[in-house]
């Protein structure tokens, strides 16, 4: 026998727990259970076997066993009993085909490398249980990985899942300082590799998209679950999408050495040899700034000739690059 | 005598909770596998065999009562696994919330795959699912996932057929670092989608070593006629530490990361990071070659400085200067059309 304490023995009386309350076809009273559950029997007062028993109640509910109460009163006493129902517990036979199993399992591999690996793989466990599986999904020769590197994911994930109000530090973009946000979170997304939280921001009682690598500290949870509803048209990547910029392309004429700018070159729209050794390009962006990075990088090879806002953008990072290397690099 | 107390060290300690979870999946998948071998089965359950005895002695303790008959039976003697007697728990529990949002989150991102062939198997496994979990796939709905980005369907495709195929690649490559397009022969060994980027995995016949070459840098890629199995000693990437590995005669570079630029250190793998108290940083890092980093200080427009070695901090300013230099000679905006 186990020692009375500890963990294992934790296991082993929730395991009895489970097993006797799916057994029974009738309502089980807690006397009942007290006595076929030998860790309850031996538990030193009633009282003790009242709190671990409550206890118990509750984490097996948390892990989403469908534990039940019916009234079990007779003429004498007035008594609550308790079961599992087999078909609200058990999940349902489903007959997965092999290319099936394949993209599930693809799918259930999407995580390996994130915080949920291991309800990923225990969800395929749990689907293959009856079948006997084949190797097939490395036939599919694609393998998607996600990360979830930000430390605030899971507590998010968490209150997206129950609809719970949040509250964290933010910083926002370019700056160092944070300000704390309550929102009532309405989805999650991963969009261009980087995990974005949708909802509604409480103070400035409007809908805003938030970074999850800009949040800091933890994350904490007011009130109830299921507080709010998600408007049934909330799409988290159409808002996104709409709120980090994705706008209408714009033109850009650029100057670059011949055989340099191999990126740009690649989707510009026109490409003309100039004179001297320099080919114009006509290339499409969409957000100014993160253009003028692109281009910036090119060095002396590539020169934006307009538009002036990306031009001035260019000039700018490097005054500042030459500025602040001017001194420690000439020592 | 319980096994439990033998468990190796070292490894964080599982919940109590958590083992029941886990166990209420290991049974319907050990009952209908009766005579598995131990280490096999171990490996599909992701544990270890030692942690696999542990659980099995577990389970033989315990039942819907405790007379021998009502007893779950465990056997794992001459290394063959037998359950019986567990039919009350011979079906897995349903999926929970995570459980669910992984397998459907990951069914919609493969779904919007370009060009994928399989979606007709995706959309019937996405059906059955939702199917089965109701309210959680309501919620899973709430999660979305965006890895459809920065590839031709066709490039993809075709990377793919000659995975399948086994057939060597001829790639026009381009390397952004020293803006200039390679030439290479390469085996392929699998395509991978990392942070919504595609990327094939190959073993570099120029190289002569594992290369990760990013799609949307492919300028062509032919399939060719040669079997593309790559040699035996070709090893696959460490992803886990993402798609740049440091090498140990990598130059060391110190830099100081202003607000603003810090996402550098989120960005690319750093040795080690000191954050002061308005907020900047002080980094290490290690690379092969500098132009990448001089390309990135300039964007960074003097957010980012570098502190060690001064050869660099003096290729940074020469080279910002020189553009700059050029910008003059442009005179305005007018200089473009002369």
């Amino acid at each position: 026998m186990s020692a009375h304490g500890g963990p294992a023995a934790k296991t082993e009386r929730l395991l009895n727990l489970v097993l006797c309350l799916l057994y029974t076809r009738r309502p089980l009273p807690k006397s009942k259970i007290r006595e076929v559950v030998p860790q309850y029997r031996s538990a030193a007062s009633g009282e003790a076997f009242d709190r671990m028993f409550e206890r118990d109640k509750d984490e097996l509910r948390e892990l989403g066993i469908p534990l039940v109460t019916e009234d079990v009163s007779t003429v004498w006493e007035d008594e609550t009993g308790y079961r599992i129902d087999q078909r609200e517990y058990a999940l349902p036979e489903i007959a997965f085909e092999p290319d099936e199993l394949a993209v599930l399992g693809l799918a259930s591999r999407t995580w390996a490398h994130a915080s949920l690996a291991g309800p990923a793989a225990q969800a395929l466990r749990k689907l293959k249980a009856s079948g006997i599986e084949r190797d097939s999904e490395s036939l599919i020769g694609i393998e998607p990985r996600l990360r979830t590197s930000e430390p605030a994911f899971d507590d998010v994930k968490n209150a997206v899942l129950v609809r719970q109000e949040i509250s964290f530090d933010y910083r926002r973009a370019g700056e160092g300082e944070t300000s704390r946000r309550r929102v009532q979170p309405w989805g999650l997304a991963s969009w261009h590799g980087r995990w974005y939280l949708t909802g509604h921001d409480l103070d400035r009682d409007a809908p805003r998209v938030f970074r999850l690598s800009r949040i800091s500290g933890t994350v904490s949870r007011q009130g109830q679950a299921g507080a709010f509803e998600v408007p049934s048209d909330h799409r988290p990547r159409d808002m996104i999408r709409t709120a980090v910029g994705e706008h209408e392309p714009q033109r850009a004429v650029l100057q670059a050495r011949h055989g340099r700018g191999q990126a740009l070159r690649r989707r510009a729209a026109s490409v003309t040899e100039g004179a001297q050794g320099w080919s114009v390009l006509e290339v499409k962006y969409s957000d100014p700034e993160a253009f003028a990075d692109e281009v910036t990088g090119y060095g002396a090879d590539v020169l934006v000739l307009e538009p002036e806002e990306v031009r001035g953008a260019v000039i700018r990072r490097l005054e500042g690059a030459a500025a602040a290397h001017d001194g420690e690099g000439r020592a | 005598m319980s096994g439990a107390r033998g468990r190796g060290a070292g490894r964080v300690q599982e919940s109590a909770t958590a083992r029941l979870a886990r166990l209420l999946t290991m049974v319907p998948w050990l009952v209908n596998r009766q005579g598995i071998d131990i280490a096999e089965a171990a490996a599909g359950l992701g544990v270890s065999e030692q942690q696999l005895e542990d659980d099995l002695q577990l389970l033989f303790m315990c039942g819907y009562g405790q007379m021998p008959d009502e007893l779950i039976d465990a056997q794992w003697e001459g290394g063959r696994v037998f359950v019986t007697n567990a039919d009350t728990i011979a079906r897995p529990l349903r999926l929970g919330v995570d459980e669910a949002l992984t397998l459907m989150v990951g069914l919609r991102a493969l779904a919007a795959v370009p060009g994928i062939g399989e979606r007709e198997a995706i959309e019937r496994a996405l059906a059955k699912l939702e199917q089965a979990t109701g309210a959680s796939a309501e919620a899973a709905a709430r999660v979305d996932v965006a890895i459809d980005e920065g590839v031709e369907a066709q490039l993809l495709a075709d990377a793919r057929r000659a995975l399948e195929q086994s057939r060597r690649v001829h790639l026009r490559y381009l390397v952004p670092s020293r803006d200039e397009a390679t030439e290479r022969d390469v085996d392929p060994m699998r395509v991978l989608n990392l942070e919504s980027r595609w990327y094939l995995e190959g073993w570099c016949h120029l190289a002569q070593d594992t290369r990760l070459f990013r799609m949307d840098r492919i300028e062509r890629l032919e399939v060719l006629d040669e079997d593309g199995t790559p040699p035996p000693h070709a090893r696959h990437r460490d992803l886990d530490a993402g798609t740049f590995v440091p090498r140990e005669d990598d130059l060391v570079v110190t830099l100081r990361l202003l607000p603003g630029a810090t996402w550098v250190s989120d960005y690319y793998p750093v040795d080690t990071v000191e954050v002061a108290d308005d907020g900047s940083q002080t980094v290490r890092l290690r690379t092969p070659d500098t132009l990448w980093l001089c390309r990135l200080l300039w964007r960074l427009g003097g957010r980012g400085i570098v502190l060690e070695p001064a050869v660099l901090a003096t290729e940074v300013r020469d080279g910002a200067e020189a553009a700059l230099a050029a910008y003059q000679g442009l005179g305005g905006a007018d200089a473009a059309s002369g």
